[in-house]
C-alpha cells in the first residue's frame, strides 16, 4: 500500500476552492417549510380531486376568516419591525414588538376558533357526510397547530430577549422564527385563496 | 505508511475482551451518550444498519411462514404452535394472520429495511465521511431522527403481538378495508397503531432527509465542488429530496384516514354495506386515497433504489480499477429518475377506472424512466468492460444488483403498458417485478455497502470466503424464487391470495410453488452467513489497513477508528474528482482526491492544474 501522499493538508496548502455554503440551520429551515408546504399542496390538490367528482355540498367562508387574516398580515409586520431593530440593537424595542407578536399569534388562534364555531352554527360539521366542512376542518386545523408551534417559537425567542440574547451579533434565532412565522402567514392567505376560490 | 502519522496511538489501542464499540474509548461521556444518545453520525449509522438487520430478519421470517403455506398448503404446522400460537389453528395457519403477515412483510422491508436501514445506514455513514464534513449539520436532530425511527418500530413491533394482530390490509392500506375496523380483526387496533408507527416513521425521515441535504449543500470540505461528489452523495442527495417532497403527501393521506377511522369523517368512505346494513358514510372517495398513497408510494420505490445504485457506482468503479463511465449521465439520470418519479404514480392504478387518455399519459411518462435507467445499466457495465475488475463481496453484490436492476426492470417496461397492466394487475408477475427490480436490488446494494464499508465501520475485515458463499447462495436463490413468479403471473395467479388449491386453474401450480418456496427458504437461511460473518468480524474479523479497497474517496483518509469529528487535525482538501482509477502515467491506479495535481505532472491531462497555480497569474479566487 503506497499511503505516501496522504498527508497532504499537513502542508498548510489553501489552494482548494471553498465551496458554496449558507448557514445549515437556516437552509435546514427552508427544507422544513417544504415539506410543510407539500403537506398542505396534497390537502388542496385533494381536495380539488374530491370536488371534481361532484357531491360536494356548498356553505359560505366564516367571514371573520377576513378579519384572522387581518391579524396574521399585522402580525408579521410587528415580527419583521421586531427584527429589523435587533439589527439595529434597539433591544428594548425588539421585546415589545416581540411581545405582541406573541399576542396577536394567540389573538389569531381564538379568532380563528370562532370561525369553527360560526361553521357549527351554519350546521357544518368535521364529522359526517359533508367532505367539503371536513376539508374545511382540516386545513385550518392543520395551519392552527402549526401556528401554535409557531407562538411557541416566538415565547421561546421572546423569552431569550429578556436576557438580551438577540441582538445585531446573534441574530439566527430571531431570523429562523422570522421565516417561519411569514411563511405560515402566507401559507394561510394562500389557503385563504383557494377556499374562497373553490368552495 | 502516512497511517502512522494520522494515527493517534491512543486510538488504536486494543480492547479485546470489550464489546465492540471500541473504536470509541477514546471519547469523552458516559455509555450512554456515547452509544445510545450519540449525535455522532458514525454510531447513529450503526444503530440503523443494526436495527435494520433485526427488521430484515424479522421480515424475512414472515416471508418463510407465508412462503410455507402457499407452497405445502398440506402441511401441519403444528410444530410451529410455539411461536405463532392461536395463529396456527388445527395445523392450519390462519387466514386471517396469513394478510397480516403478508402485510407486515411489506411494510417492514420497504420501510423499516431498504427505507431506514439503508438511507439511515449509508447516508449517515458516507455523507460527512466523504464530503469531508465533521458532523452532520445537526447531530442533534440526526440522533432524534434515529430515536422517531426507534418509537415507530417498538410500535409496529408491539402491534405484531396483540391479540387481533396487526394490520392486514397490504402494505399499500386501501381503505376501506383499512378505515373500517369491522374489515378485519387486523383493521382494529393493529391498523392504529400501524397509523401512529408510520407518523412517526415519517417524521424521522423528514429529520434525516433535512439533515442530509443541508449537509451536503452546505458543509462541504474546501475543493469539494458539486461536479468532485462521489456517486454515492449524489445518490443520497436526491434521495433525501425525494423524501422531503413525497412523505409529508403520506401523511397526509395517513391523517385523513385516522380522521375516517376514529372521528367520524368520510374522506374515503360512500356507500358502504356490511352485512346488509349501511354505514352512514356518505361522499368519499376510496381513490382520492389511492392518489395521496402513490404520490408517496411511487417516489418511495426510488427512495429505496436509489441509494443501492449510488452504492454501486462508487463500488464497482473502485473494484474496475476504472472512472465511472459517464459520470455527468449518471448524476443527469439521477435528477431525471428524480423528477419523473413524481409524476408517474398513476399507473399503480390503471385499474381504477381511470379515464383511458390519462392512462396514456401516465404510461407515456413511465416509459420515459426507462431512458434513465438503461442509462445507468450501461453505464455499469461499460464501466467494468476490460477493467482490472477485482471480485470482493461487496463487488460480487453490485454486479448482482445490476443483473436485478435489468431483468426487474425489463418486465416493469411491460407492465408501464396500461394495456398489459390491467391484464397483469396483482398478479405474481408484479410480485416478480418489484422484489426484483426494487427488492433485490437494493437488498443488493445495501449488502454490498455493508461488505464495502464494514473496514471503516468497525476497523476490522469481514471474512471473504463467507462472503462468497454468501452472494452465490442468495444470488442464485433470488432468482429460483422470482424468475418462477413471472411465469405464474402470466397464467393469472393472483398475488395476496391464502390458498390457490380451490382453483383449478391455478393447481397445476403446486409443485412450482413448492419450489418457489423451497428456494425462498434456503435464500432466507443464507442470510444467516451475513449476519453471523458481521457480528463475528467486529470482534475477531482481520484488521483493517487504512485503505483495504484502494479508493479515492475522503472516508479513507480518516484513521481506522475515526473519532468524533472523523479527522485529526484539519479536514483534507480535495483536488480533483473521486474516480481517477488506473490514470495513464500515473505510479498507482488510483489517485486520492486530496491529491493535488502539482503532485501528479506525469499523469495530468492537458487544463488539468492546481488553482494556486492559476492564481499566480491572478489574485482574484484568492
Amino acid at each position: 500500500m503506497n499511503d505516501k501522499k496522504l498527508p497532504i493538508w499537513n502542508q498548510a496548502t489553501d489552494d482548494a476552492q471553498p465551496t458554496l455554503s449558507m448557514n445549515p440551520k437556516k437552509f435546514s429551515m427552508w427544507l422544513f417549510l417544504l415539506s410543510v408546504v407539500m403537506i398542505f399542496a396534497s390537502l388542496t390538490s385533494g381536495y380539488i380531486v374530491r370536488k371534481a367528482e361532484g357531491n360536494w355540498v356548498d356553505f359560505e367562508l366564516p367571514p371573520i376568516f377576513w378579519l384572522t387574516t387581518g391579524i396574521l398580515i399585522v402580525s408579521s409586520f410587528t415580527h419583521h419591525l421586531a427584527f429589523v431593530n435587533a439589527k439595529k440593537d434597539n433591544l428594548a424595542q425588539v421585546k415589545g414588538w416581540m411581545l405582541i407578536t406573541a399576542l396577536l399569534g394567540v389573538s389569531f388562534l381564538v379568532t380563528q376558533w370562532y370561525s369553527w364555531v360560526y361553521l357549527v352554527n351554519i350546521n357544518v360539521y368535521f364529522s359526517g357526510n359533508n367532505v367539503a366542512g371536513s376539508f374545511l376542518y382540516v386545513l385550518t386545523g392543520l395551519h392552527m397547530l402549526h401556528v401554535v408551534s409557531a407562538v411557541i417559537f416566538v415565547l421561546i425567542t421572546t423569552w431569550r430577549t429578556q436576557f438580551d440574547k438577540v441582538h445585531s451579533k446573534n441574530l439566527l434565532g430571531i431570523e429562523l422564527c422570522a421565516t417561519y412565522w411569514h411563511f405560515l402567514d402566507v401559507l394561510w392567505i394562500y389557503l385563504f385563496f383557494f377556499l374562497s376560490v373553490f368552495h | 505508511m502516512a497511517s502512522i502519522e494520522l494515527h493517534n496511538p491512543a486510538r488504536s489501542v486494543d480492547t479485546h475482551g470489550h464489546d465492540h464499540h471500541d473504536d470509541h474509548e477514546h471519547e469523552e461521556g458516559t455509555f450512554l451518550t456515547k452509544y445510545i444518545f450519540s449525535q455522532d453520525h458514525k454510531v447513529i449509522a450503526k444503530q440503523f444498519l443494526i436495527s435494520g438487520m433485526i427488521w430484515a430478519i424479522l421480515g424475512g421470517t414472515l416471508s418463510s411462514l407465508f412462503r410455507l403455506q402457499l407452497g405445502f398448503p398440506d402441511m401441519d404446522m403444528s410444530i410451529l404452535k410455539p411461536i405463532l400460537g392461536g395463529w396456527i389453528e388445527d395445523g392450519k395457519l390462519n387466514p386471517e394472520f396469513y394478510l397480516a403477515m403478508v402485510t407486515m412483510h411489506g411494510t417492514i422491508m420497504v420501510f423499516f429495511v431498504l427505507t431506514a436501514g439503508l438511507s439511515g445506514t449509508f447516508s449517515n455513514f458516507l455523507i460527512p465521511l466523504q464530503i469531508g464534513a465533521r458532523d452532520m449539520a445537526s447531530g442533534f436532530l440526526n440522533m432524534l431522527s434515529y430515536w422517531f425511527f426507534f418509537a415507530s418500530s417498538v410500535l409496529m413491533m408491539w402491534s405484531m403481538f396483540i391479540e387481533t394482530g396487526p394490520a392486514s390490509g397490504g402494505w399499500v392500506i386501501y381503505p376501506p378495508l383499512s378505515a373500517l375496523p369491522q374489515a378485519s380483526p387486523g383493521s382494529g387496533t393493529g391498523m392504529t397503531m400501524w397509523l401512529f408507527s408510520m407518523a412517526l416513521f415519517i417524521v424521522s425521515s423528514l429529520l434525516g432527509s433535512i439533515n442530509y441535504v443541508s449537509t451536503v449543500i452546505n458543509m462541504r470540505t474546501k475543493g469539494m465542488t458539486f461536479s468532485r461528489l462521489p456517486l454515492t452523495i449524489w445518490a443520497f442527495f436526491f434521495t433525501a429530496i425525494i423524501g422531503i417532497l413525497s412523505f409529508p403527501v403520506l401523511f397526509s393521506a395517513a391523517l385523513l384516514l385516522i380522521f375516517d377511522r376514529s372521528l367520524g369523517t368520510s374522506f374515503y368512505l360512500s356507500e358502504i354495506y356490511i352485512n346488509g346494513e349501511a354505514l352512514p358514510n356518505m361522499g368519499g372517495s376510496p381513490i382520492l386515497f389511492q392518489h395521496l398513497f402513490w404520490f408517496l408510494g411511487h417516489p418511495e420505490v426510488y427512495i429505496v433504489i436509489l441509494p443501492a445504485l449510488g452504492i454501486t457506482s462508487e463500488i464497482i468503479a473502485v473494484n474496475s480499477r476504472k472512472p465511472i463511465f459517464g459520470y455527468k449521465a449518471m448524476i443527469g439520470s439521477i435528477m431525471a429518475i428524480t423528477l419523473l418519479s413524481f409524476i408517474v404514480w398513476a399507473h399503480h392504478m390503471f385499474v381504477t377506472g381511470m379515464n383511458p387518455f390519462l392512462g396514456s399519459i401516465f404510461m407515456f411518462l413511465t416509459l420515459i424512466i426507462a431512458i434513465p435507467s438503461a442509462v445507468k445499466a450501461f453505464n455499469y457495465i461499460t464501466t467494468l468492460w476490460r477493467g482490472n475488475i477485482v471480485f470482493t463481496p461487496a463487488m460480487l453484490f453490485s454486479i448482482g444488483l445490476v443483473s436485478f436492476f435489468i431483468s426487474g426492470g425489463l418486465t416493469g417496461v411491460a407492465l408501464g403498458n396500461s394495456a398489459i397492466d390491467i391484464q397483469l394487475h396483482d398478479t405474481y408477475f408484479v410480485v416478480a417485478h418489484f422484489h426484483l427490480v426494487m427488492g433485490s436490488a437494493a437488498f443488493f446494494g445495501m449488502v454490498a455497502g455493508v461488505y464495502h464499508w464494514f473496514p471503516k465501520m468497525f476497523g476490522r475485515m469481514m471474512n471473504e470466503k463467507l462472503g462468497y458463499l454468501h452472494f452465490w447462495m442468495t444470488f442464485v436463490g433470488i432468482y429460483c424464487i422470482f424468475f418462477p413468479m413471472h411465469y405464474t403471473g402470466i397464467a393469472g395467479f393472483p398475488r395476496r391470495y391464502y390458498s390457490f388449491t380451490t382453483y383449478d386453474t391455478f393447481k397445476t401450480f403446486g409443485d412450482l410453488n413448492a419450489f418457489i418456496s423451497t428456494a425462498a427458504i434456503i435464500t432466507f437461511f443464507a442470510q444467516f452467513l451475513l449476519v453471523f460473518n458481521f457480528f463475528y468480524s467486529i470482534f475477531r474479523g482481520r484488521r483493517a489497513p487504512l485503505n483495504p479497497w484502494r479508493s479515492n474517496t475522503l472516508e479513507w483518509t480518516t484513521p481506522i477508528h475515526p473519532g468524533h469529528g472523523n479527522w485529526v487535525g484539519e479536514i483534507p482538501h480535495v483536488f480533483r474528482w473521486p474516480y481517477d482509477y488506473s490514470k495513464p502515467g500515473a505510479e498507482e491506479d488510483f489517485i486520492m482526491q486530496t491529491v493535488p495535481y502539482s503532485e501528479t505532472t506525469s499523469s495530468n491531462l492537458e487544463g488539468e492544474v492546481d488553482p494556486v497555480e492559476e492564481e499566480s497569474s491572478s489574485k482574484v479566487h484568492a
